[in-house]
């Protein structure tokens, strides 16, 4: 088992968002969460993520494992693309950036700034980051943002290509990545909470 | 850690790094500093070790703001969290890296400086060794506020006056140890406490600045 969630409350702004978020991923595979805006995809993803805490239910799965990548790159503007990744690749430990940015077509970008490239490019940069973690399961919210129709469809064979290494993605996206074959699709509206503001929540005076 | 500290070095250098800012403004302190008390040399020479100290400790905080805010902007905190890397490791990456582009640098333009407030070259030494004991610990307190102030955009106010109250046993201490020098008294004691103040805040704030982070990136 990648990852297992059991009855997983989670808020965001002392509003209860998702109640009794039960999902399983085996290794090899792939979730897609799907729901309107506001639902709590990103609230959900963060706490798996172990960003922010869990109002109840259990998590199974090792911080260790979990590569996050958010609405954000964190790429530098000032560096350029072969020094933004060679950051990630020394904390993460990882060999050699080139096998990644060949993968992720970036390859003729690495002396380039960072704050020089088109923001599809630099949403490439930030992916390519996912390539150097080595980590197995990974928790992408809206990857495909600003990313043009070919890059969606590379991007979604990396993604095949890391389910077939065994790994396991859980991902928050409202395009077709071309996965949803073999995906299990996940509607959160099906968990959407109905008590509204939690009055045991302690998150104000935090 | 390492390759974090090199990271961010290298921003700080770079066009836009804000590794210029903090030693122009301690620059024009001091270059200011005589033209609006006169000429009067026996008179600047008294008041230059508390001028310098004053001048590196605000030039010391004109920078803490950037010390997180980029980072938690562009999401690099939250992926930095995520990584293998401690959080108090990037704490302790972040206020090396503050200290080498605010602090040292301050202490290298001090001889330079002190030659314009009348101090005699043998008394220059004392605000030297002053500065190097003291100016860690204004690096780490200054990471600690900003981390407080991490999620706040424009958090500048607030954090200077969550710091300050913080810095003054530092300027307490340092101001005093270099007066004491220069005056030809002996400096042991203030030195000692000095450095005690610097060492305790780096045992224990690198903590507290960890979890302040955890929490403001919820």
């Amino acid at each position: 088992m990648a990852i297992s969630i059991e009855s997983l409350s989670v808020s965001r702004g002392g509003v209860n968002l998702l109640q009794g978020v039960d999902i399983e991923l085996e290794n090899g595979q792939a979730g897609i969460l799907r729901g309107p805006n506001g639902v709590g995809k990103t609230t959900l993803l963060r706490a798996l993520a172990g960003l922010q805490p869990v109002e109840s239910g259990t998590i199974k799965c090792s911080l260790e494992d979990i590569c996050y990548s958010g609405h954000a790159d964190g790429v530098k503007p000032t560096l350029t693309v072969q020094e933004n990744l060679e950051f990630w690749a020394n904390i993460f430990g990882s060999p050699s950036i080139r096998e990644v940015a060949e993968k992720f077509m970036i390859i003729e970008l690495l002396n380039t700034k960072v704050g020089n490239l088109s923001a599809g490019q630099k949403r490439r940069v930030g992916l390519a980051r996912l390539g150097l973690t080595g980590r197995q399961v990974w928790l992408l919210d809206e990857p495909t943002v600003s990313l043009d129709e070919t890059s969606v469809k590379i991007f979604g064979n990396i993604i095949k290509d890391h389910l077939s290494e065994d790994g396991c993605a859980l991902i928050a996206t409202h395009i077709d990545l071309g996965l949803e074959n073999s995906a299990q699709i996940i509607d959160l509206l099906e968990f959407q909470s109905n008590s509204g503001d939690l009055s045991s929540s302690n998150e104000a005076f935090l | 850690m390492i390759a974090l500290i090199f990271r961010d070095l290298r921003i700080a250098v770079r066009a836009g790094g804000g590794f210029g800012l903090s030693l122009a403004f301690f620059f024009i302190i001091v270059i200011f500093f005589p033209f609006a008390i006169g000429p009067d040399l026996h008179l600047l020479s008294k008041v230059a070790p508390g001028t310098l100290w004053v001048g590196a400790l605000l030039a010391c905080l004109l920078s803490l703001e950037r010390i997180f805010a980029l980072d938690f902007e562009d999401g690099t905190l939250d992926l930095m969290v995520t990584s293998p890397l401690p959080l108090e490791g990037v704490v302790i990456s972040k206020a090396i890296v503050h200290w080498l582009t605010t602090g040292l640098p301050l202490v290298f333009l001090t001889p330079f400086l002190g030659v314009l407030l009348g101090l005699q070259n043998s008394n220059v030494i004392f605000l030297i060794i002053s500065l190097i004991f003291g100016t860690p610990a204004l690096s780490i307190i200054g990471t600690f506020g900003a981390a407080l102030t991490a999620g706040m955009k424009r958090g500048g106010l607030l954090l200077s006056i969550l710091v300050l109250p913080l810095y003054i046993p530092t300027l307490i201490f340092g101001a005093e140890a270099a007066r004491r020098g220069i005056q030809g008294f002996e400096t042991q004691t203030s030195i000692l406490l000095l450095s005690g103040v610097t060492l305790l805040s780096w045992a224990i704030l690198p903590f507290a600045a960890a979890s302040v982070l955890r929490i403001n990136l919820r």
